[in-house]
């Protein structure tokens, strides 16, 4: 008997579901991009009836070899605001953090950002050159990395320009948007300091350039001290292989710093005793302030929070009542310590609850429970890390640093959340 | 087991633990032949290290530029479209749109050989010898009048002798640089008294939607 010809039961005719599923897409379609849509249930599923998912069998095993996430997530993806870069292939988009919860993001949703597109690379013609001021210049294949002892370590990767579009005021309506170049998963890799070791380093080597083998040549400077702290070179992403946007068959994990200095598809490290002054750390990935001097070398990514839920993309459709808040924090210097969180622009703070690992320059995931009593809120989170640092306020840098910075902006979010439940970005006095 | 055979097994597991720990060579990878390393080794420095020789006049970098750049930089470095400036925007670092060039903001020209070396045209990367680079680089300082004469010609011998307009512009990271780094417990309670918002980001309307894009402050 096909599903078609079976008796119906309960309230829903064949033709009111149609109805209802094809008034769901038309809703779909017209739903602006990435934020969230009210969901409809079809009375057929809904008790006393008993769905069509109860009754028959669900596809077998071998259905999808490599599986995808249900299609009732489809929205759940990275976003692009093309305005913002001159051609796709140079370009950023956006980790959809108003969808995501705990601290490890997706690999599929990992933010993507190119200078020269992604690099197809076969991994049987990887080769990873190591040589200046070194005792032995040295090639390793993709095999040979995968001989030297292996860690494992969770951090945030946060792009440098992260919120940069915010800088002169409230722009972007969704933390995607304006706190989505981020990203936080489990590498595995080699530390960088066995694969210097193995070619022998020289006394003078202070700085390495490590370089991409991409069309954009990406080349930073880096001083040997980090290199050897807690610098990898890793192959794998949340235990399966580099994505080839985030680098495949190897990248570089520069932990706590500016996600440009993790260069993808990496192919060479010169060490030297000088900085090479790339064009990714003269032109771009320098700070201008106010007066005219631009900082360099910003490598550090402060302490940084966001709440992703309330938010312009997930506003309250549940109406008063038990409300949960949560949101990400995050220090390059370091753990964590504590996120505080306002319902009232500040006047007012609560300590929020951290729950799961609280992990060095990874990100931590806050929660704050709390009665909604349906008046608008203006929601701020505020983190420290174990240095003592306190996110600083938007004014706070601006007064520091001008409007003309791009990068670094790791000011406090202000989402507003109105009477509806909708949410803006706004900034307050 | 012979005893020669324990003892090589204890060696090994010595050599094992000092891998592990980073002491010692795994004996991983091959040597770079001076063949393989010159065909990767393009990176060039401020003081000169890495230059090739070679040697190009403003007058050849015009005619490079014209048909290797100019469709999106412009015939005279200008920008075409969304595309960069590479030339101009002197005195422009304290304004409210500060306009980023060669010459009114790097602060090396060997930045400018190493990134055109590398990774221009766009598409098309390391497709310039090092003579067009060279020339490249003479026009882009004579669209930016850090040379005035239009018979100049750039090589590795004069190279380091260029010295940019905002070399000095630069500083060292300061940070920490806002007041809330202290070790003093912030505002819990009662901590302002009015709060209004000053800005909205509907108000300016540029996050994209279904029907496209529009325009907004750019980042790159």
């Amino acid at each position: 008997m096909s599903k078609s010809d079976r008796p119906e039961k309960g309230i829903a005719s064949p033709s009111r579901r149609n109805l209802l599923k094809a008034g769901l897409a038309a809703g779909g379609l017209a739903a602006t991009a990435g934020f969230a849509r009210a969901a409809e249930p079809d009375p057929y599923n809904l008790p006393p009836n008993v769905a069509d998912w109860s009754r028959y069998l669900g596809v077998g095993v071998d259905n999808a070899p490599y599986g995808m996430p249900s299609e009732h997530e489809s929205e759940v993806v990275r976003r692009s605001v093309e305005w913002l870069t001159a051609s796709r292939e140079s370009s950023i988009n956006f980790t959809p953090l108003h969808d995501l919860d705990g601290i490890i993001t997706p690999n599929g949703l990992c933010f993507e950002r190119h200078h020269g597109g992604v690099a197809e690379m076969n991994p049987t013609d990887y080769r990873l050159m190591i040589n200046g001021l070194v005792d032995k210049p040295l090639i390793f294949t993709l095999e040979d990395l995968k001989r030297f002892p292996r860690e494992n370590r969770i951090y945030f990767l946060e792009c440098a320009a992260n919120s940069g579009m915010e800088w002169r005021g409230a722009q972007l309506n969704g933390c995607q948007f304006t706190h989505g170049m981020v990203h936080c998963v489990m590498y595995t890799g080699v530390p960088l300091k066995y694969i210097l070791e193995e070619a022998g380093l020289k006394t003078n080597a202070k700085w390495i350039m490590p370089e991409g083998g991409d069309a954009a040549g990406m080349n930073r400077s880096v001083p040997i001290e980090k290199a050897l702290d807690d610098c990898m070179v890793a192959f794998k992403m949340n235990g399966e292989a580099l994505r080839p946007e985030q680098g495949y068959p190897a990248r570089l994990v520069v932990p706590g710093w500016e996600g440009n200095m993790w260069v993808k598809w990496l192919r060479r490290i010169e060490v030297g005793d000088q900085p090479w002054h790339a064009r990714e750390e003269t032109s771009k990935y320098t700070d201008l302030l106010a007066n005219g001097k631009a900082r360099r070398f910003t490598w550090v990514m402060d302490t940084k929070s966001v709440i992703t839920n309330p938010s312009p993309q997930a506003p309250i459709t549940h109406g008063k009542g038990q409300t949960v808040l949560t949101g990400l924090a995050w220090s390059g210097n370091g753990r964590i310590t504590r996120v505080d969180v306002t319902l009232d622009g500040g006047k007012n703070w609560h300590q929020a609850r951290i729950d799961g690992p609280s992990l060095p320059k990874a990100l931590h995931r806050f929660y704050f429970e709390f009665d909604w009593d349906g008046s608008d809120l203006l929601l701020q989170s505020r983190a420290y890390d174990e240095t003592g640092y306190v996110q600083p306020t938007k004014d706070e840098l601006r007064a520091v640093r001008g409007e003309n910075s791009i990068y670094h902006n790791n000011g406090i979010q202000t989402w507003h959340v109105m009477a509806d439940g909708g949410v803006e970005n706004v900034e307050i006095s | 087991m012979s005893r020669f055979l324990k003892v090589l097994t204890v060696a090994a597991g010595v050599s094992l633990v000092a891998g592990a720990a980073g002491a010692g060579k795994l004996g991983l990878g091959t040597e770079a032949t001076p063949e393989e390393i010159a065909g990767w080794n393009i990176d060039v420095r401020p003081d000169g290290q890495g230059l090739p020789e070679g040697r190009g006049t403003v007058a050849e970098g015009e005619v490079v530029f014209a048909e290797q750049c100019a469709v999106c930089h412009g015939d005279f470095a200008e920008g075409a479209g969304r595309w960069p400036v590479l030339a101009g925007g002197w005195d422009t670092l304290k304004s409210q749109h500060p306009v980023k060039t060669i010459g009114s903001y790097w602060p090396y020209l060997s930045t400018v050989y190493d990134y055109i070396y590398r990774s221009m045209p766009f598409g098309n990367a390391q497709s310039l010898t090092p003579d067009q680079t060279y020339a490249i680089v003479a026009y882009l300082l004579y669209m930016n009048d850090v040379v005035t004469d239009d018979e100049f010609e750039l090589s590795n011998e004069n190279f380091t002798s260029i010295r940019m307009p905002n070399e000095d512009g630069f500083i060292e990271d300061d940070r920490p640089d806002t007041p809330l780094v202290s070790e003093v417990e912030p505002c819990m309670t009662d901590c302002k008294d009015e709060v209004k918002i000053t800005k909205r980001a509907r108000i300016l309307d540029v996050t994209p939607d279904e029907d496209g894009d529009t325009a907004g402050i750019s980042v790159d």
